[in-house]
């Protein structure tokens, strides 16, 4: 082998394709600002200099095409909720959803005479990581931003899903 | 000019078309004036020269108790002299309609869409009577006091899930 000796194991690396679309998914979280409300304000905190999203390869666009997950940071009013939804179908699978604040997860301060409110995004598109909170300080909108990794991490991809010929 | 002083001379202007004149703690000293005779009083307030209300600062529909008459509020500031008024108007609760002041403080336009939007009053003669917050197909003027809010809109659960 010559030249090639000692080289393979400091640079070969053996996983599977599965794993490394994962990791390498999990590691770019660009996420679809979504600030509907008060929430918004921690989200945006949560993406300056102080706690820097970007750490965790998250990275905020204005389009739902370029977005992998969408996060949903505020009230849901019945107005925007078709919004929310049209944009959500526009974004591109794989997707996932973050709703952040006790408002998307479930009407938050309105969850009872808010008559514009909806109560709670998941009434309308699926979600992956509910955070509490109102509003949720930027460390636990980290934290359900780990959480989404790791859930992508453990996702097949190309291997078949249970239950598939 | 105090309000007691704007209010004198409305009175001598105007006469029975000026109702009364509120004075409570915590509210700004308010005119009620009939509604009919609005327009005029909001021209007169803007072109009179010892009054100069350039201002209209704010425009409010109002709905105390949810049987009585609605009323609109507005608020008026002459940055010229500094000085402000309040009226006060009221009107019926069902198909009530109020004189447009849209084309006389542009202000109006959109106060009026809102308080049309959210508690059902009409308002002649404006430019684009529509909602303003709400929906188009939305039914009802929420802030009503005997409002009930739908179950569902476009499908969507309103009420809160039990
Ligand atoms: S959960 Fe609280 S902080 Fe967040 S949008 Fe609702 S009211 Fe505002």
């Amino acid at each position: 082998m010559g030249a090639l000796n000692h080289k393979f194991n400091e640079n070969i690396l053996i996983t599977s394709l599965d794993k490394l679309l994962n990791w390498s998914r999990s590691g770019s979280e660009w996420y679809f600002q979504f600030g509907l409300a008060c929430c918004a304000i921690e989200m945006m905190s949560a993406a300056a200099a102080r706690h820097d999203l970007e750490r965790f390869g998250a990275m905020p666009r204005s389009s739902p095409r370029q977005a992998d997950v969408m996060i949903v940071a505020g009230t849901v009013t019945l107005k925007m909720a078709t919004r929310v939804k049209r944009l959500y179908e526009q974004m591109a699978e794989p997707k996932y959803v973050i709703s952040m604040g006790s408002c998307a997860n479930s009407g938050g301060p309105y969850w009872q005479h808010g008559y514009h409110v909806l109560k709670g995004v998941d009434q309308i598109i699926p979600v992956d990581v509910y955070i509490p909170g109102c509003p949720p300080r930027p460390e636990a909108l980290i934290e359900g931003l780990l959480h989404l990794q790791k859930k992508m991490r453990e996702e097949p991809r190309l291997a078949k899903k249970e239950g598939q010929e | 000019m105090t309000e007691q002083e704007i209010y004198a001379d409305l009175t001598a202007e105007f006469g029975d078309k000026i109702i009364e004149f509120v004075v409570e703690e915590t509210l700004n000293p308010t005119v009620v004036v009939k509604a009919d005779s609005l327009a005029d009083i909001c021209t007169y307030l803007k072109d009179t020269e010892a009054l100069q209300f350039d201002s209209l600062m704010n425009l409010a529909g109002h709905d105390s108790d949810g049987v009585s008459d609605l009323s609109v509020i507005y608020h008026f500031h002459s940055t010229f002299l500094d000085h402000y008024i309040t009226l006060k108007i009221f009107t019926p609760r069902e198909d009530s309609t109020v004189d447009s002041v849209a084309n006389i403080y542009r202000t109006a336009d959109w106060h009026e869409r809102e308080a049309w939007d959210l508690y059902g009053i009409k308002f002649n003669g404006h430019p684009d009577l529509k909602r303003i917050l709400l929906e188009e197909d939305w039914e009802g003027h929420p802030l009503k006091k005997d409002y009930v809010a739908a179950e569902f809109y476009r499908g969507m659960r309103i009420a809160k899930v039990k």
